[in-house]
């Protein structure tokens, strides 16, 4: 048996087996039934297989009430750090699942490295075109017109979400997943929209930043973050919409549709993002995989640096200043959403994908 | 930085202990203004003594009453007691304890305790027992929460070695801290540091060197040190001193703090068998919940305090599992070989026992009366063949949860010595609980007296201070 004193640093191989040990403790204990979703799942069996502990390390949120709630946490020799074990278990398999697979090693190893190297490149290549009297347009068709936009773009758009649609297919398969009803649906978009598992089974919310006291900040920072960037996709796609099919352009005015959704969204996000990484400053790294930290924050970064370029953009518009932030804010945007399937930002669709599968084992 | 306060600062209140009673003592007083340290032995990673491993408050409720059903009165309870106790109690404490216990529960939900349904395989005890969220470390991290919010001092790896009492008195403690003994006096004083099951020589003294073999479940940090001192100086004792509180748990649980996961629910369906490969007693003779008390005692009078509990594949859902995994055999032989059983005897142990088995219908949730013929000891019920391979087998020994010996107190809480009573020494939690609890344990209780006796500790003592 491996002697390993750090299980937050367990190596990508040995995750599985470490949560496995750990959720075979927790499965003879049971006191923290009441937190989440993971510990009324873990009964079902005695012995887990692979596509279990896949499961359950997606279905865990990271709440941190468990680890806080255990008598058996270091320096107790039955070492348990559930939060780490499951942390490692679930960003093992995102790299695991990751389309094209060589890719999601690459970036599950040098996240910030693939991040910075990807905004540069994109920030350089838009200045490039920019150069070119290519626009011609109103606002900032102006300095980048839509066919350029829309080039750069839509393969930016389409091949994230085969990417992860071929990721979800890989875990639907690993955790026996069963064909999908509305039912499962409602479920889990409900306890996906209130963070359910992240409110302490009883509302009184997570030990994310606070050690053993509970605190909601989280989940509101998380709520914020995830309401500001729907609100901020609907604001495009609206707008797409109107381009197409209304053939009403931008620029938009500000009590128009996508300028209301855009701007409330790009608040929140800013908001919710600023104070997602001052929570992350202040909660012990070791509860989590802390190998991917660096790749987590700067994720969480770049989505403020998304949503904070983008008011900017809308505080400046009529001025020179746009030249200059618009490369910023498209390479960002470009950035986020072609690293979608590699980056944190695919916790949302595996986590969804559990909370789906989690209501058909329900059942 | 390991100064208790200014020097020759007098306490109001020195806590001594860090647990369940001591905090709902410290709690109670500096709610009443009393300016309070507490005195934890443990480290802050081990601190809460042996409610870190508690789940449920044992409650009388005259109605639905938080996440508790339907209704359980004092006599309900008190009878639940004497049953247990063989009526080794004081009905008087008893019934203060069990009528205060209502009044309890909303006080430690106003506190920072949060409870829960019950858990699953334990719905039996959601009349009786409010589960905590989380189990005992969350309620323990609860109050030093709320402790700190008030104002209380609390200081770990503070080992107090001495009690100085001056005639009637209580004047200070000796406590060991960061390598210095040093003195922390108070104008009062609650006792709340547990029993002694952790001082492992003491055991053996009063229970025999069989005890050398027993596993303690709870924290090492309880090792009488305080019991002991007072009752050198003359405190009254209650509780038989000889006697621990035992379980047969897995045998392969650490010496201390393996908790509630070393815990082994498949005795029912198995048969057990000592080092020589005998039977010694009725497997079958009640539901777990009500028998696994008494194995702790069955396998301490073993051989090594030592037993195997043996079933076959037919069986091998029927319980919770274990945090370790069985010794599983294709068959007995090999099984034998495995738990290095003498294999003849072994074997026609389970011949007899198989022999005597008879047709009939199993029920693993109820008294089935599935009774042998003609076996020595007989199984009563859930008597099956162990004839299905794979075979299993978990090695059982006897687990310590508490002492009984401790201190004498009143309604008050109040120690006394042989000639009356002290002016301002009380006493809260597993170190009194002797007066209460003389023999047996009820689910749940140890955590009733202690928040019982711990508030009315605090109380006392305030009231005293101020």
């Amino acid at each position: 048996m491996s002697v390993n004193t750090d299980s937050s640093n367990a190596r990508p191989l040995d995750a599985i087996a470490e949560a496995r040990r750990q959720l075979e403790v927790c499965n003879a204990c049971r006191y923290c039934e009441g937190f989440c979703s993971v510990f009324p799942a873990m009964t079902r069996q005695k012995a887990f297989a692979d596509g279990d502990i896949t499961h359950l390390a997606n279905l865990c949120h990271n709440c941190r009430g468990c680890f806080y709630s255990c008598q058996y946490t270091p320096p107790h020799e039955f070492d348990l750090n559930i939060p780490a074990a499951l942390g490692n278990a679930r960003q093992e398999s995102w790299s695991r699942f990751a389309f094209p697979s060589a890719f999601g090693k690459l970036f599950h190893e040098r996240g910030v490295a693939v991040l910075a190297a990807v905004i540069v490149v994109t920030i350089l290549a838009i200045w490039l075109v920019q150069s070119f009297p290519l626009g011609g347009g109103e606002g900032f068709y102006a300095f980048i017109s839509h066919n350029v936009m829309i080039s750069i773009f839509i393969p930016a758009f389409v091949f994230p979400f085969f990417a992860i649609a071929v990721g979800l297919r890989r875990y639907w398969r690993e955790t026996g997943g069963k064909s999908v009803g509305v039912s499962h649906l409602i479920i889990a978009f409900k306890d996906a929209a209130t963070l359910r598992n992240l409110d302490g089974g009883q509302g009184q919310g997570c030990n994310f930043e606070k050690t053993d006291r509970y605190s909601d900040t989280r989940r509101y920072a998380h709520q914020a973050t995830m309401y500001g960037f729907l609100l901020c996709f609907a604001a495009t796609t609206v707008a797409t919409l109107m381009h197409y099919i209304l053939d009403m352009p931008a620029p938009y005015s500000l009590l128009s549709l996508p300028k209301i959704l855009g701007l409330t969204g790009g608040v929140l996000l800013c908001l919710g993002t600023a104070k997602l990484a001052y929570l992350k400053t202040k909660a012990d790294a070791t509860l989590g995989p802390s190998r991917v930290w660096g790749g987590e924050m700067a994720f969480i970064l770049l989505l403020f640096f998304v949503s904070a370029t983008g008011l900017v953009l809308y505080f400046v518009t009529g001025t020179t200043l746009v030249e200059w932030m618009l490369p910023l804010h498209l390479a960002s945007v470009f950035t986020f959403f072609l690293l979608t399937p590699y980056s944190k930002m695919a916790h949302g669709f595996y986590r969804l994908a559990a909370l789906v599968r989690e209501a058909q084992l329900k059942r | 930085m390991s100064s208790i306060g200014p020097d020759g600062i007098q306490w109001d209140l020195v806590v001594v202990g860090g647990g369940n009673a001591a905090l709902c003592a410290a709690i109670t007083a500096a709610e009443a203004g009393a300016r309070v340290v507490v005195l934890e032995s443990a480290p802050k990673t081990y601190r809460g003594g042996n409610s870190r491993h508690t789940r449920n408050f044992r409650c009388m409720h005259r109605g639905p009453l938080s996440v508790l059903t339907d209704e359980y009165s004092e006599d309900e309870y008190f009878e639940d007691l004497l049953r247990v106790t063989k009526g080794k109690t004081d009905e008087n404490l008893a019934r203060l304890v069990i009528r205060t216990s209502e009044e309890c529960l909303p006080w430690m939900e106003d506190h920072g305790v949060r409870f829960q349904p019950s858990l699953s395989g334990t719905l039996s005890l959601s009349r009786t027992n409010a589960f905590f969220l989380g189990g005992g470390k969350a309620l323990v991290n609860a109050y030093y929460n709320t402790a700190e919010d008030l104002g209380v001092q609390v200081h770990y790896d503070a080992d107090v070695r001495h009690v100085g009492i001056d005639a009637n008195r209580f004047t200070h403690v000796e406590v060991n801290l960061e390598g210095k003994t040093t003195r922390v006096a108070g104008k009062a004083v609650v006792l709340s540091s547990g029993g002694f099951q952790g001082d492992i020589d003491w055991l053996a003294d009063a229970w025999g060197p069989a005890a050398r073999n027993f596993l303690i479940r709870g924290t090492p940090y309880n090792k009488g040190v305080v019991l002991r001192d007072m009752l050198d100086q003359g405190a009254n004792s209650v509780g038989d001193p000889t006697q621990c509180h035992a379980v047969a748990i897995d045998g392969r649980a650490p010496k201390f703090d393996g908790g509630i996961v070393t815990r082994l629910d498949c005795v029912p369906f198995s048969i057990v068998v000592n080092q020589d490969g005998a039977r010694f007693y009725d497997e079958g003779e009640d539901v777990w919940p009500k028998r696994y008390a008494i194995w702790g005692r069955l396998v301490a009078a073993q051989p090594e305090q030592v037993a195997y509990s043996v079933i076959d594949s037919k069986s091998f859902d029927l319980f919770m599992p274990s945090v370790f995994r069985p010794e599983k055999a294709e068959t007995l032989e090999e099984l034998a070989g495995i738990l290095n059983l003498p294999k003849d005897a072994f074997l026609q142990t389970v011949d007899d026992f198989n022999k005597g088995c008879r047709d009939g219908d199993f029920h693993p949730t109820e008294l089935d009366g599935l009774a042998t013929t003609n076996v020595e000891p007989a199984k009563t019920n859930w008597a099956r063949p162990i004839d299905a391979p794979p075979y299993y087998a978990y090695q059982l020994r006897p687990g310590v949860t508490f002492t009984y010996l401790g201190l004498q107190v009143d309604e008050t809480a109040r120690v006394s010595h042989s000639d009356g009573q002290y002016e301002n020494v009380w006493a809260a939690g597993e170190i009194m609980a002797g007066s209460i609890l003389g023999e047996g344990y009820l689910a749940g209780f140890g955590m009733t007296i202690g928040t019982v006796f711990g508030r009315i500790a605090g109380k006392e003592a305030a009231a005293h201070v101020g």
